[in-house]
């Protein structure tokens, strides 16, 4: 999102904006869907739902604010000049995204191992409204999760940055805006903890 | 900055310290990779042309006559996908739009030129990824370009790949209409305010929030296609409880504001045209800015008149066939303000301003054809007939076809420092238009008749028109031919030209032509509108 030649903070925070704009249309076509199978198979939703567990799903919504509180802070020691205090918030941001996907890990096969996976015989079996609700629920995770990877990579990427010298207190509007895509990851999971396993 | 290279070939001319071809393919600078789209974006005109051309010679008479049925699906399909994502989104925005927006402004560059370079990249990439899908998996994909389920998602040709080449292609168009937006808020020169921005900027800035705004809903469309064949997912899936009018409704909530997409950028280069060849200021500028915005947002709202014989309720149909018929006020605005601006100027007929009359009629008859589709009653009656097909090729082709010729002929003595010939580039245009009309308008009355768009073999009694519509299908190859011939000769050895052939007022007119590789040596102070042409010279050697 920066470039070297011209440093316009305001510009380069802009097309990030707009950037996380898309996103959230993105997954917008999604919650759209979910809204019209739920209103369509309330039932179903609600026996699917119950599948879900909760505890696993609040452990998970706890290691993600978590990650976006680390991440938070540093964008303030880059602010500061605290470089090694910043590489080691960043870790730490990384390192809770990766205990995110395990877990998430655990919970997708468990779900593998009853047979319940998107084109799995036992889903064309399955009452029509909790079909939907799984389909619904691997795309909108599956996309999340998807996410998390990318900004797993581009965090990483950013400590090169600040390793090497190249963002640090006069000049951090990489870290800003992956900061910034970070909390719409967590955000949109904020999103996705309640309606699939809180609606029931 | 000093400007490296040979001062007469401006940003033609070689980068000192890099290698010509890798000057061009990584180059941030706005002006040469808006040249690299616009000879992909040829290319694959070329090749559209060509599937088009087949569609037709197959079509002359009943039964087979070049082609067997699966080659036919597999042809209009494949001329649609490259004609619709390769060429006619990208064309103007992509192409003129990076060349002309920074200098237009009087900015240096794109606010992100290196993610400029890159959704170039992406371009080619899907482009790329988009033509593999003919020669690769298990056949050609059949499916129309609009990848309609549930036949995209059990079809066994290659439709995957080029729903691939789709997202691709989305996520480019996204980053360049990102870029236009942050360039137009941040970069304008001092001086520059709102009400002083070029039309053709206006539109740009129209279509950029549409892309951005509408592009995402097609790319988790197209994701949720390559889920559906390979996971078999079942969103869309009645079996498993989805609903396939479900997809309709997503695809066509980015398919119908790309048809803005499309268009805007077309009339945004008509009223810069217009003013210019009229020697007149355009006539209402807050108005047909305005209806620019007008335009990309009520053209939002209305993604669902496609769907009116889907099985939706009565009150949508209703709403979405009213919200339609609003689309057509602003539009009507700019055809008004056009024809304003003409009256009583001092008219210059220059083969742009015979492009640019020629765009108007046929985005009229586009339009007005446009009203009897959106109209629910009558929509009923033409559905998926051949009056569609005529209707927005004449708004397509009519329009942003017209719209990019005219483009190409107004700047091309700027980018190029050369002149065509311009008698010819007259003829072209008129044997582009004659042949366009004798190619679609029987498609009209063919629709208004039964004639069934997609089919492949038709009833006896729609010969005649058909046969007229292929007759009409070969003029535009010859116009087509003599444009592109006469703009290769004048980019060859055409006659050099000064800083301002036209005597037009915007502000790429001020620099040499073509214009040096940084754009403007000192920041420009604008104390003018772009349409104010009292202190202009022409300049013409």
């Amino acid at each position: 999102m920066t470039h070297e030649v011209q440093p316009d903070y305001i510009g380069a925070k802009m097309g990030m904006w707009l950037f996380l704009f898309t996103e959230i249309l993105l997954f917008g076509g999604l919650f759209v869907l979910f809204a019209v199978h739920l209103s369509r198979y309330p039932a179903g939703f609600h026996a699917g739902s119950a599948t879900l567990s909760v505890p696993f799903g609040s452990a998970n919504t706890v290691v993600l604010i978590t990650s976006s509180l680390t991440m938070a802070l540093a964008v303030t020691a880059v602010q500061r000049g605290e470089r090694r205090r910043t590489l080691a918030l960043l870790g730490a941001t990384v390192g809770l995204a990766g205990v995110f996907l395990i877990n998430k890990f655990f919970e997708w096969s468990a779900k593998f191992q009853h047979g319940i996976y998107p084109g799995s015989e036992h889903m064309l079996e399955m009452e029509k409204g909790q079909a939907a609700f799984y389909a619904m629920y691997y795309a909108m995770t599956g996309l999340h999760g998807l996410h998390v990877v990318i900004g797993m990579c581009v965090i990483a990427w950013v400590m090169g940055l600040v390793a090497a010298g190249r963002v640090h207190r006069d000049r951090f509007v990489t870290l800003e805006n992956a900061g910034l895509y970070w909390h719409l990851v967590d955000l949109v999971w904020i999103y996705l903890f309640p309606l699939f396993y809180l609606v029931t | 900055m000093a400007d490296s290279g040979a001062a007469g070939n401006g940003f033609l001319g070689p980068v000192a310290g890099a290698g010509h071809v890798r000057a061009w393919l990584f180059s941030t600078d706005h002006k040469r990779i808006g040249l690299l789209y616009l000879t992909c974006i040829l290319v694959m005109f070329v090749v559209g042309v060509l599937l088009g051309l087949a569609i037709r010679l197959e079509l002359i008479a009943p039964g087979e006559t070049i082609m067997g049925a699966q080659t036919y699906n597999a042809v209009f399909t494949l001329h649609g996908v490259v004609m619709i994502f390769l060429v006619v989104i990208p064309s103007i925005p992509a192409a003129f739009g990076n060349i002309i927006l920074p200098l237009h402004i009087g900015a240096e560059d794109v606010a992100f030129p290196r993610l400029n370079n890159f959704s170039w990249w992406l371009y080619v990439i899907g482009a790329c990824i988009a033509v593999s899908a003919l020669f690769t998996g298990d056949g050609p994909p059949d499916t129309g370009w609009t990848f309609y389920v549930p036949f995209s998602a059990v079809t066994t040709t290659n439709v995957g790949l080029a729903v691939t080449a789709v997202f691709i292609l989305g996520f480019s168009s996204i980053l360049t209409g990102l870029n236009f937006i942050v360039t137009i808020h941040r970069l304008r020169a001092p001086g520059m305010g709102w009400g002083r921005l070029p039309l053709f900027v206006w539109t740009l800035y129209a279509t950029a929030w549409i892309q951005v705004l509408a592009t995402p809903i097609l790319g988790i469309t197209a994701l949720l296609i390559v889920a559906e064949r390979v996971l078999g997912m079942g969103i869309f899936d009645p079996a498993r409880g989805g609903d396939p009018i479900l997809y309709q409704h997503l695809f066509w909530i980015y398919s119908h504001p790309a048809v803005y997409i499309m268009i805007l950028p077309a009339m945004g280069v008509v009223s810069e045209i217009i003013p210019v060849f009229s020697r007149k200021r355009i006539f209402g500028y807050g108005t047909i800015a305005a209806s620019s915005l007008a335009i990309a947002f009520a053209g939002s709202l209305v993604w669902a008149h496609h769907m009116f014989t889907s099985g939706m309720s009565d009150t949508a149909v209703l709403v979405f066939s009213l919200l339609t018929f609003v689309v057509a006020i602003p539009s009507a605005v700019k055809v008004f303000n056009w024809v304003a601006t003409l009256y009583k100027g001092a008219i210059r007929l220059e083969p742009p301003l015979t492009f640019a009359l020629c765009f108007v009629f046929l985005f009229c008859v586009g339009g007005l054809t446009g009203l009897v589709l959106g109209s629910a009653g009558t929509d009923v009656h033409v559905h998926d007939t051949y009056f569609v097909v005529g209707h927005f090729h004449y708004v397509i082709f009519g329009g942003t076809g017209f719209g990019l010729f005219g483009a190409m002929h107004y700047w091309f003595p700027k980018i190029f420092g050369r002149m065509y010939d311009r008698r010819r580039a007259n003829a072209s245009a008129l044997i582009l238009a004659v042949g366009l009309n004798v190619l679609y308008f029987p498609m009209l009355i063919l629709g208004l008749q039964g004639m069934p768009r997609r089919y492949y073999d038709y009833l006896p009694q729609y010969t005649d028109m058909h046969v007229v519509s292929t007759v009409g299908s070969w003029i535009v190859a010859v116009g087509l031919a003599l444009m592109f011939w006469n703009l290769w000769r004048g980019l060859r050895a055409g006659q050099r030209v000064g800083a301002n052939p036209w005597g037009a007022a915007t502000l790429e007119w001020t620099l040499s032509s073509p214009p040096p590789h940084h754009n403007f040596a000192r920041e420009p102070v604008v104390t003018a509108g772009p349409y104010e042409f009292a202190e202009v010279r022409l300049d013409d050697a």
